[in-house]
């Protein structure tokens, strides 16, 4: 076409030109090759912590070699991964410990879910004064060290099993407030929600209807990553011998139980095995974690 | 200054251009669909389209740019002989801001606000080592003088914030006419600016563009200010060309018939006699929605007074089945307005009347029947709309919220509204990203609708779309005034969108009535300087108009600076071409009320008002 001429594309006269879609084609979602790494380790991970202990070749506390009285045990047949400090098989013991270590996590981080997201949400939609004084007291929470308080609470109340979950669950909540309110913040000055309050609804079915549809995909992101701070924060404590109990296993304890196998430079199966299974788990999660925010990405006004 | 002058060179030139989308699946979606245009030195080609045309995607190519999902997929974009769609990152680097450079549509958002303005726009040319700091900086100011910047010495020495929207937005052209490119792609830069604002824009962009010897590729989908700038048009629809050529055969002669309906989509300029006079079927005795003496402001009230006045001493009446256009500016009050009406911002001072009776000024002091008749209709469908929520659940909701409809009686009203806003009845199942941005306002619309109101407040409702789909966004509002007699206030920054709809006008200017009265008498002389202003600056699909329009009076002092809401005397003083010194700043206007119900703030006599 020369640029002086004029031009006139063919028409048809009775073709109507109808208002252009919105070009916004929806990605499905979709694992990446990484993201598929991920979910077989955290898959094979989940299979062990739920099948683990009637898999398990010898109990929690059994002895694989009743006649044999050394530790440390390199791998043989009947001890796939040697035996521990207490003689006890390290595979055995791994298999209940998945459970345990994955099972307090989870319901810790769940509670630090519902304490947070309730008290976060709660927070956005309500008065400035309100708000400032929860935030506020938040903020003293969050100065505070984790693992420093966590310490100070177990050596008081004495370590079981709900304790931690409910310590853990209590520290963490207050990471899940902050977020969980900026969320609320973010969809609060939306349009919708003040048509919505426009309307006259009430404060609970804007929290209802309007903000959690929008809010529970961002946070559901956010859950895995903060499981698997919850789960280095549960291995920890039992690593310094505040977390799980012996004769009960778990993956960090079971490092602390046997770290002398690194001094007497014995098999150090027992110790590299389950802070293994620690960095494997915790790697997977984040692999899907990252799919699943790259689909979601970013800020709520981007995906709108 | 040596790389350019010889006037027949073809800077950009795009051959039978082929853009996809590309798909999860890997399958492509064609978004361009085989372009051919030149642009040579010196002049300004227009690719105008309705969003999804593809006319950004077009102009993005030049810089051999893809948004992200998209690829060249045949075809080539030819900048200064190369083609640039096959260039690698590094390849484009030192072609970018050098030979091409881009000015989106927000400056507010292209500038960093914690940067000096000088540093911004001085630092494509030294960072490509074309200029040394003291040539960028001469550069620089020569383009601040050219573009008609006020003290243009110092300027440069500002933060964003510092300057006006139409300040940064000539600022940004600056910046991308430092480095001297060959070509300078606009996309939309004066959209979202006010009417006055957008002439001072357009002529400086104008002039500088010919004073630089560059060419330009200007995106819009405004045909008034394409005829302004451009030397050539594309029409473009759906990917392809369907028209192209001169400007003054495109905008005189059009011949494809979809360049013909944008014409006809155009609005009319504003004149006496467009105002929709409706009829007096829906009259009842008192006003559907009255406010009486509003003052309104943000920040703590103390004392009585807000901290921010935005609004002061306004009165409007609105009747029923009727339509009060509300207009002005940006920052003039217009929104505050109808958040005093809605509830959301209770006035200082005044009162609201709804139907004779005193309506509660707080939103949670309201009954629900009373919510029910004052609705509100917001400007953007996409944040209106809760992107969660199907189309049936939006609308359902009103519907059972006010007249506790459920169930089979909801569903049936649900398809009664689709029906009412001229949309299929099975779009009850989507979800607003599923629907044109057209259709998203139209069930906007309805979901107003829904509560059965008394008064419909629109907040430019028809500014975030084409103008195509907004003229026929108003098409529908005229039909549903007539067939419900719902009142509508209707807030917009345009005057022809709101004289060929509205009853009656209400001139704001700093958060107080310039001018009022039945749309006729307001679109007629005697003006009040600042609504003479405002009409001539609407933009005519007129070649020439700029030209002409800049050398008025108003105009000249239309020149916009920023307004002092707390100012003594007329907030107009400063810009006012009628300005009596020494009684305009100090005293407050008096309110002449020329015929009944139209009514003047301004010192003049209503017969100096009358002349030119």
């Amino acid at each position: 076409m020369k640029q002086n001429d004029h031009y006139v594309a063919p028409y048809d006269e009775n073709v109507s030109f109808d208002e252009l879609p919105d070009a916004a084609p929806s990605a499905r979602f979709r694992l990446s090759v990484t993201g598929w790494i991920g979910a077989v380790i955290v898959t094979f991970w989940v299979f062990i912590a739920v099948f683990g202990p009637a898999l398990a070749p010898y109990g929690e506390n059994e002895l694989p070699f009743p006649d044999d009285y050394s530790e440390f045990q390199l791998p043989r047949a009947g001890a796939w991964l040697g035996t521990d400090v207490a003689d006890l098989d390290v595979m055995s013991r791994m298999m209940y410990g998945a459970g345990r270590t994955m099972g307090i996590s989870f319901v810790a981080t769940t509670l630090a879910y519902l304490i947070g997201v309730v008290l976060g949400i709660g927070a956005a939609v309500s008065s400035p004064r309100v708000d400032m004084v929860m935030s506020r007291i938040n903020d003293a929470f969050l100065s505070l060290p984790t693992i420093m308080l966590g310490l100070v609470v177990v050596a008081a109340v004495g370590s079981s099993i709900p304790v931690l979950m409910v310590t853990a669950g209590v520290i963490y909540a207050s990471v899940i407030f902050r977020l969980s309110r900026a969320l609320g913040q973010e969809i609060m000055v939306m349009d919708f929600v003040e048509a919505a309050r426009v309307r006259g609804e009430g404060r609970w079915w804007i929290i209802r209807r309007e903000i959690w549809p929008n809010a529970a995909m961002p946070l559901m992101t956010d859950f895995g990553l903060r499981l698997i701070y919850v789960i280095l924060f549960i291995s920890s404590l039992s690593f310094l011998g505040l977390g799980v109990q012996p004769p009960q296993a778990d993956w960090g304890s079971m490092v602390r139980e046997n770290l002398g196998a690194l001094q007497y430079g014995a098999s150090i199966i027992p110790v590299i095995a389950p802070a293994l299974a620690i960095a494997t788990l915790t790697v997977g999660i984040n692999l899907i974690v990252d799919d699943v925010s790259a689909h979601s990405g970013g800020k709520l006004s981007k995906r709108l | 200054m040596a790389k350019r002058r010889n006037t027949d060179e073809v800077v950009f030139e795009a051959k039978d251009l082929h853009i996809h989308a590309v798909r999860d699946d890997g399958s492509h979606l064609p978004i361009v669909k085989g372009v051919d245009f030149k642009v040579r030195r010196g002049e300004v080609v227009a690719l105008i389209g309705e969003s999804g045309s593809g006319k950004t995607t077009i102009s993005l190519s030049a810089l051999g740019y893809c948004k992200p999902g998209l690829k060249f997929a045949g075809g080539e974009a030819l900048l200064l002989g190369e083609d640039v769609t096959s260039m690698t990152t590094e390849e484009l680097r030192p072609l970018r801001g050098e030979q091409v450079a881009y000015l989106a549509q927000s400056a507010a958002a292209t500038f960093n606000p914690s940067i000096l303005i000088n540093e911004q726009v001085t630092e494509a040319p030294i960072l490509h080592g074309t200029k040394t700091k003291e040539e960028a900086d001469a550069k620089a100011l020569e383009l601040y003088q050219a573009l008609e910047l006020p003290d243009p010495e110092n300027i440069g020495s500002r933060y964003p914030h510092q300057v006006s929207g139409g300040q940064l937005q000539r600022l940004m052209a600056a910046m991308a006419l430092c480095g001297e490119p060959d070509l300078l792609v606009l996309d939309e830069p004066t959209t979202a600016l006010d009417v006055t604002t957008q002439i001072e824009v357009l002529k400086a962009f104008k002039t500088v563009i010919k004073q630089e010897g560059a060419a330009a590729i200007y995106v819009t989908h405004d045909l008034a200010v394409v005829a302004q700038i451009a030397d050539h048009i594309v029409v473009l629809y759906d990917g392809e060309i369907k028209e192209a050529g001169p400007t003054e055969i495109i905008i005189n002669n059009p011949q494809h018939p979809y360049t013909q309906r944008l014409m006809a989509a155009v609005r009319p300029m504003p004149e006496a006699g467009q105002g929709d006079v409706t009829s007096d079927a829906h009259m009842r005795k008192s006003p559907a929605l009255e406010a009486k003496n509003i003052s309104a402001g943000y920040g703590s009230v103390g004392g009585g007074a807000p901290k921010v006045k935005v609004l002061e001493d306004v009165n409007v009446s609105i009747e029923r089945g009727k339509t009060v256009g509300i207009i002005g500016e940006s920052g003039c009050g217009k929104s505050t307005l109808a958040r005093v009406f809605a509830g959301l911002l209770p006035p200082s001072n005044g009162d609201l009347l709804l139907d004779g009776e005193r309506l509660e000024p707080a939103l949670a002091d309201r009954s629900r029947d009373r919510l029910r008749k004052v609705q509100f209709v917001y400007q953007m469908a996409d944040t209106a709309l809760n992107p969660r929520h199907r189309i049936k659940d939006i609308l359902g909701r009103p519907v059972e919220f006010y007249s506790d409809k459920s169930g089979a009686a909801k569903r049936e009203r649900v398809n009664e509204l689709l029906d009412m806003v001229e949309l299929p009845r099975q779009f009850a199942d989507r979800l607003p990203h599923e629907l044109s941005g057209g259709q998203k306002q139209r069930v906007n619309l309805a979901r107003a609708l829904a509560a059965d109101p008394e008064v419909v407040l629109c907040d430019e409702v028809t500014s975030a779309l084409d103008t195509i789909v907004g003229a026929n966004v108003i098409e529908l509002l005229k039909t549903l005034r007539r067939d419900t007699g719902v009142s509508f206030v209707f807030i917009s920054h345009d005057l022809s969108t709101v004289s060929s709809f509205a009853d009656e006008i209400v001139v704001l200017y700093a958060g107080r009535v310039a001018e009022q009265g039945p749309t006729d008498t307001v679109l007629s002389p005697p003006y009040h300087p600042y609504t003479r202003l405002l009409i001539s600056s609407v933009p005519e699909t007129r070649i020439g108009w700029l030209e002409k329009t800049i050398e008025t009076k108003e105009a000249m002092s239309g020149i916009s600076g920023a307004v002092d809401l707390d100012a003594i005397g007329c907030p107009f003083f400063e810009r006012c071409p009628m300005a009596i010194v020494g009684t305009c700043d100090v005293k407050k206007p008096p309110r002449r009320e020329e015929s009944p119900g139209h009514i003047i703030e301004c010192h003049r006599e209503i017969s100096e008002l009358l002349g030119g």
